[in-house]
């Protein structure tokens, strides 16, 4: 067993950690809060030559990465320096949905940086269930709604879950399309995150779509899209959970009340404690959810849902003490942790919420 | 023991359900559960119907235009106020001021600002803390000199709420700085007018607007502005911070809150079955519920043994601590209901859209308000001072 980075990983860590410290701060942060679209494309660019985005993918995918182990290591990175933009849902996300089913030629435009993407796939009632598709598709003429569809205003081309046959809750008989930005019935009413970025409700009526893989057989490729971005989710928490940790155990020692730091306080030590403790508990989760994405199915999903489930828990902990602890100064916009603790906070709300994957857990451990 | 409303309490519930259903305004009542920003148009308007009733000031002596209620007729009026989602009345002249002017202020002080605080003449905010006294209010620094018939003030204070519409403020201000902290304090009423103020918004992260910084440069203020004693002030705080504790529970907000998050819950879909029916949410539900009811019935008797001449002294910081538990707890809830949905940013400050943003359940901007309400165990003595006084009466130290 070894715990180390291989090399090349440590290097990409490195110069990841380096770059994002100098390109990003609170001010190119708040730009890409109050743009159109919610995307810095100089950012995206910059990562893009790094090899950030290649990172994502594997190499018969055009890529030079690709494992659960290359994908934690950017998302915690992006996460620890807090950066706002789309890598989750436009390049890995979409990407890898795009990847699995062959079209590469797509993701070598995003891997280079010059292609925006955005997965329309939950529905308003849907909540997590990822099987759970109404939007319809009769020859390749859709009609339906999709929610909270994150990036759909900044995407170039939009990839869309719809049924070609089945129930509303059946795996079997999902299909995936491209549709077109500018096509006829296509309806995006673009809204801001609370977490930052932009997402939309995606109306379809009589769109024209363009098949993606095989009919039908949509599932399987959204089911390990979901997998890779549940993992990089948790990454890039564990990394704004870090940094929520750092920024409050320096305040603690710095702010003065009563004629001491605060951080005298035993109720607040014991508090600061427990965070951290609560922190190599979540890095242990996130590290075993990364390292295990490459074995057998039962296994990955083990530890994927585990790991949601544990930063749910560990998460809220994490923003709701680091608010507390600081008292007023966490509660203005302007100061960071304010930021980060509502990244924590809504990562709740993505790709299944703590209680979704803790009875994802239990049903396929009770067995 | 009774733990049923008695007749006359009954009454008076019905008495306070005709008054909602008859003066608050549906537009009203949906701003607030929706946790829309209230103007200050819409904040007066509900204070002036409450004084027209002669409902505003529960706790005030009937001398001064008081209703006098009961523990009990407060806990009712409290409840059917939340739960028809009325504004909250503002404290900071009624609940916070008006009691210590009663105690500590001169007759000719109670004649003049007492009617101004109930005709809605006079906008109340609190300028106590500043940047580097919090927790540690006794180490405040804003200073006020003594100059012939004047106090010249200058320093700062912060975290005011709603400083942007008041049109007076009460502050501690340092008069002697020689002396132990709490020994040089006073208690003045200031004109927000008077030149050398300057109120500057901070806006909280949700993006409302609630709270400001308020700086003062050379502001003159009339010693008849004083109340009580020079340098006694910290007494007058003290008094101010214990005696009004009505509704610190805050078992209205939670009770309309879970009505709430099971509505809400009861639509959601999850796996093909309404959300309430998961179990694990289900438990979540079930335990808040339960906190609720033990706690509605230990504000009873806690408000109830204080209104017979009991202290409400350690009991309101027990009070304050598990009710902001149970509040936020229930925030927490109503944010995890709607799943997807809580990622929206609503908010009244967001430009340039005219569509209404999704809100399937019509439940409001729940996470905004999940994040905005972490202020509730921070502001009024934290949670932390709370224990720390807890622990202080019951074990000494
Ligand atoms: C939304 C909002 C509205 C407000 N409105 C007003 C207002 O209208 N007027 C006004 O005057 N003030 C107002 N306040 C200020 C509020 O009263 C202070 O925020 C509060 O007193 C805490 O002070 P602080 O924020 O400086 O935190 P600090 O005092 O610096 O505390 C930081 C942390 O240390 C803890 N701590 C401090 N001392 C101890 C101790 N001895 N033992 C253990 N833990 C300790 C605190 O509990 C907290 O967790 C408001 C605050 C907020 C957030």
């Amino acid at each position: 067993m070894n715990f180390d980075l291989t090399d090349e990983h440590q290097m990409l860590q490195d110069s990841l950690r380096r770059f994002l410290k100098y390109s990003c701060n609170s001010k190119t942060r708040n730009e890409a809060l109050s743009s159109e679209t919610g995307v810095t494309s100089d950012l995206w660019h910059a990562m893009a030559e790094m090899g950030v985005i290649g990172a994502f993918f594997t190499e018969e995918q055009g890529g030079f990465g690709g494992t659960g182990a290359d994908i934690a290591l950017v998302f915690e990175e992006l996460g620890r320096a807090n950066v706002v933009s789309p890598f989750l849902d436009s390049a890995l996300l979409s990407g890898r949905v795009l990847a699995a089913a062959g079209e590469l030629d797509r993701v070598a435009d995003l891997i280079g940086g010059d292609l925006q993407l955005a997965l329309a796939h939950g529905e308003p009632t849907s909540r997590y269930d990822l099987n759970y598709v109404r939007t319809a598709s009769v020859n390749g003429i859709l009609n339906g709604r999709k929610a909270v569809v994150v990036n759909a205003l900044a995407s170039d081309i939009l990839i869309v879950s719809a049924r070609t046959s089945g129930k509303v809750y059946d795996e079997a008989g999902i299909s995936l399309y491209f549709v077109e930005k500018d096509a006829a019935g296509l309806n995006i009413q673009d809204y801001a995150l609370i977490a930052g970025g932009h997402a939309a409700e995606v109306t379809l009526d009589n769109v024209q779509g363009s098949l993606i893989g095989e009919e039908g057989k949509g599932f399987a490729l959204l089911k390990e899209a979901y997998a890779i971005a549940t993992v990089a989710q948790c990454a890039e928490t564990l990394g704004e959970m870090t940094a929520a940790t750092e920024l409050t155990q320096e305040y603690l020692v710095t702010r003065q009340q009563f004629g001491r730091p605060i951080a005298t306080f035993q109720a607040l030590a014991h508090r600061m404690s427990d965070m951290l403790i609560e922190m190599e508990q979540a890095r242990s989760a996130v590290i075993r959810a990364a390292g295990y994405f490459e074995s057998d199915e039962r296994t990955r999903d083990i530890n994927i849902h585990a790991a949601k489930n544990l930063m749910g828990r560990a998460g809220r902990l994490i923003a709701e003490e680091s608010i507390q602890m600081h008292g007023g100064i966490a509660m203005t916009q302007e100061y960071e942790l304010a930021h980060i603790a509502k990244r924590i906070t809504m990562a709740d709300h993505r790709f299944g919420d703590t209680d979704y994957h803790l009875e994802k857990f239990m049903a396929l451990t009770q067995s | 023991m009774d733990l049923n409303y008695s007749k006359d309490d009954l009454a008076f519930r019905d008495e306070v359900r005709a008054f909602l259903a008859e003066k608050l305004t549906k537009e009203l009542s949906e701003k607030v559960r929706l946790g829309g920003d209230l103007t200050k148009n819409d904040m007066e308007g509900w204070h002036a119907i409450l004084n027209a009733q002669g409902w505003l000031a529960p706790n005030w002596p009937k001398e001064h235009g008081g209703a006098e209620w009961n523990a009990v007729q407060r806990h009712i009026f409290d409840d059917e106020c939340a739960s028809s989602h009325a504004p909250r009345v503002v404290p900071f002249g009624l609940s916070m001021l008006a009691p210590v002017l009663q105690k500590f202020g001169n007759q000719l002080q109670k004649d003049h600002w007492l009617p101004r605080i109930l005709s809605g003449e006079d906008w109340w905010c609190q300028g106590y803390s500043e940047p580097g006294a919090g927790s540690d209010l006794a180490s405040l620094k804003t200073k006020a000199v003594r100059e012939g018939d004047d106090y010249i003030v200058n320093g700062q204070k912060t975290w005011t709420t709603f400083g942007q519409h008041a049109n007076m403020i009460f502050c501690l201000v340092r008069t002697d700085s020689k002396v132990k902290q709490q020994a040089g304090i006073s208690f003045l009423l200031i004109d927000m007018n008077t030149p050398g103020i300057e109120v500057r918004p901070i806006i909280l992260l949700d993006g409302s607007a609630e709270v400001n910084e308020v700086w003062f440069t050379d502001v003159k203020v009339p010693v008849k502005n004083l109340v009580g004693k020079e340098n006694d002030g910290w007494t007058y705080a003290k008094y101010l911070l214990t005696h009004e504790r009505t509704n610190i529970a805050g078992v209205g907000f939670s009770t309309a809150g879970l009505a709430a998050v099971k509505r809400i819950a009861k639509a959601e879909m999850s796996g093909g079955k309404p959300l309430i029916q998961n179990p694990l949410f289900a438990a979540r539900v079930a335990q808040v519920e339960i906190d609720l009811m033990a706690m509605n019935t230990t504000n009873l008797r806690i408000v109830s043994q204080a209104a017979a001449g009991g202290a409400p002294g350690v009991e309101a910081s027990m009070l304050k601590v598990k009710g902001t538990i149970i509040r936020q707890e229930i925030n927490d809830l109503a944010r995890r209901a709607v799943g997807p949905y809580a990622m929206p940013f609503v908010s009244e400050a967001v430009e340039g859209s005219n569509e209404p943003l999704p809100d399937p359940h019509d439940a409001g901007p729940v996470a905004a308000q999940y994040f905005n309400n972490r202020k509730i165990s921070i502001f009024g003595g934290s949670n932390e001072i709370q224990r720390g006084i807890i622990a202080k009466v019951k074990m000494g130290g």
